[in-house]
């Protein structure tokens, strides 16, 4: 139960700034995700949340109590580490009860907690178990059910599910979700992977170069790209870019066609497309197949189209051949606009 | 060549050095123990236990492993720590404080005496500083005490960084996401040696030990250095029968009695610091 606030957070190593001037508000029982690719600062930002670090310049807030002069476990907060950090030398039960051990808890306290968060994680079978006798997946479940078992206000996970296999993490992300979601906590989690930052957050935090890009709901971040930044970093594949010349008056022409955009405008901008979002029809781009990728639900086709490359998500019944040319009208409504100036949407 | 019998090959030059020059004259040494020249025979054992610097001399050995082995674990436990936190230069401090390793431990005696003796460097520092009259001789059979001390302080200052240098490559080893787990979790400072270096170092906990009091039961040159006779340890006490009484055999068994000693903490200290059945460290 607690709203975190982070207030212009800066971070810098040496000569390198990791951070720049952060401002997040995560609300109670948000499930917050903080995306982007490695190198990006997602990691840092938490390791200062949790206090494992300390922000050149700004302040965290927890539950309305100002944190970074605390010790981490002052801050009401647990972690689920990258790569598990299960002790090796302790029993599961032990490690679950690290945290309530520390806190000089009641052994009675001590078990119904790692019992109970045991049960959750579906691992109550294996709390005699040293870490070594465990799978990657089940080391995974020690290490939530460890943070779990503080009952904390806050739970930040460091790519959790990273080393997990592809059909594992598919499991995992949807049983942590439920878990989450039934412990009332706040959450934030770090993660490169944009599929797991779709289906598991209600807020995405896309970071790029030290700096939030955006912070929204994962539909929007998907629909509604704040930047040029996240337009091409969420979706696989990501949007579509082409070159939009202005004819002044909100008009444009687009490789050879013409389309109204953001009235205001009266430079060049970027016409952007989701690949998913365009229809066959005699007035669409014409653009030429180079490959062809059938992909079981549907058919990626990637083209050439006023000189770049151009991608389109077709009916899996579709006959493309490399070679031919498909007629690509973009839907009215999905086409989306960015200034190159400042690369940041347009409406 | 059978590549199954390759590392049988390889391992064989060694396996034959041992045997000729370790397992032979230890064959030798015991038969010496356990014979009188007409057949087997506990008489040497009798005859050096029922001396009556035996039980002093015992009584010494395992009074200074006993007093010199715990502080040598925790220092170098408290170096290793403060090494490991270090950022820069730490090779530099870890160089410094293994200076004492390279050096012989007659040499580290004598050094140790220089300062201790009648005229050495501390009487001429207190002198200096007006706090005694006249030169005092600290290592007399008047202050067994001194001795003693003086005898500590060599030793630990000798082979303190033989288990400093095994402790810090065991500290490296540790993730350093333990630490950052332990720290969130709510684990103090203290705690976290407590919880997670210690219990995470036992292998080299282990190695370290055994290692030093094996030494430690076998101190002699810097005992002999400062306390000569004043202080009789087994180890002197195989060297007098062997190079003075010119009795081989007697000599043979005290060297048995240690190495039966040596064994015996070999043994305690392994089981005290196992790893417990399937954790993995």
């Amino acid at each position: 139960m607690a709203v975190i606030e982070i207030k212009n957070v800066a971070k810098r190593f040496g000569d390198y700034q990791a951070l720049h001037d952060i401002n997040l508000t995560i609300e109670d029982q948000e499930f917050m995700v903080l995306l982007g690719a490695s190198g990006c600062g997602k990691s840092t930002l938490l390791r200062i949340i949790c206090g494992l670090e300390t922000a050149s310049e700004g302040e965290v807030w927890i539950g309305g109590k100002r944190v970074d002069h605390l010790q981490p476990k002052d801050r009401g907060i647990a972690m689920v580490f990258q790569n598990y950090a299960v002790f090796p030398h302790l029993t599961v039960f032990e490690n679950i009860g690290f945290g309530l051990r520390m806190q000089k808890m009641g052994n009675d306290e001590v078990k119904r907690r790692v019992e109970r968060t045991a049960g959750l994680m579906h691992i109550e079978q294996l709390l005699d178990r040293y870490s070594g006798e465990l799978s990657g997946g089940q080391r995974q479940r020690v290490a939530v059910a460890r943070a779990l078992a503080m009952e904390p206000d806050v739970i930040l996970m460091d790519e959790p599910l990273s080393n997990l296999d592809a059909l594992l993490r598919m499991e995992m992300r949807a049983e942590l979700k439920g878990v989450l979601a039934e412990s009332n906590t706040t959450a934030i989690y770090v993660t490169h992977d944009q599929v797991e930052a779709m289906s598991m957050a209600d807020r995405i935090s896309v970071m790029h170069e030290g700096k939030i890009v955006q912070a929204a709901s994962p539909i929007e971040v998907y629909r509604n790209p704040a930047a040029e930044f996240v337009a091409g970093f969420i979706g696989n594949p990501p949007m579509n870019f082409l070159e939009a010349t202005s004819h002044g008056g909100g008009k444009f022409s687009v490789a050879g066609h013409s389309f109204d955009g953001p009235d205001a405008a009266n430079s060049n901008l970027q016409f952007a497309i989701r690949p998913e979002d365009m229809t066959l029809s005699e007035d669409g781009f014409p653009a030429v197949a180079k490959v062809v990728e059938p992909l079981g639900a549907h058919l990626l086709v990637t083209c050439e189209l006023d000189g770049k490359l151009f991608r389109a998500i077709l009916d899996s019944e579709m006959q493309v051949k490399p070679g031919q040319t498909l007629k690509l009208a973009p839907m009215p409504d999905r086409i989306r606009w960015f200034d190159p100036s400042t690369t940041l949407a347009v409406a | 060549m059978n590549p199954r019998l390759l590392p049988y090959i390889l391992i064989l030059p060694v396996t034959l050095f041992l045997c000729l020059f370790f397992l032979y004259p230890f064959v030798l040494v015991a038969q010496q123990a356990f014979s009188n020249g007409s057949g087997f025979t506990l008489t040497n054992f009798r005859d050096v236990t029922e001396h009556w610097k035996f039980p002093i001399s015992l009584k010494n050995t395992f009074l200074l492993a006993l007093a010199v082995v715990p502080i040598q674990l925790a220092l170098s436990l408290l170096m290793a720590t403060m090494v490991t936190k270090m950022k820069k230069g730490r090779d530099l401090i870890l160089y410094i404080w293994t200076i004492p390793l390279g050096i012989s431990d007659l040499a580290a005696g004598i050094i140790w005496l220089a300062i201790f003796e009648q005229s050495g460097f501390l009487n001429s520092m207190m002198g200096g500083l007006g706090l005694i009259d006249s030169p005092t001789n600290f290592l007399s059979y008047q202050s067994p005490v001194m001795v003693f001390v003086a005898i500590m302080l060599a030793e630990i200052w000798r082979a303190t960084a033989i288990m400093l240098v095994i402790l810090v490559a065991g500290i490296g080893l540790i993730p350093k996401e333990y630490y950052e787990a332990g720290e969130v979790f709510g684990a103090t400072p203290w705690q976290r040696f407590l919880k997670i270096t210690l219990p995470m170092l036992r292998p080299s906990l282990q190695t370290a030990l055994v290692l030093r009091v094996i030494l430690a039961f076998e101190v002699f040159a810097v005992v002999q250095a400062l306390g000569g006779t004043l202080f009789p340890v087994l180890m002197g006490e195989t060297y007098a029968y062997q190079f003075e009484l010119l009795n081989g055999g007697a000599a043979a068994a005290i060297a048995l009695i240690i190495l039966a000693i040596s064994i015996t903490f070999t043994l305690i200290i392994m089981r005290a610091l196992r790893v417990p059945k399937g954790a993995t460290i």
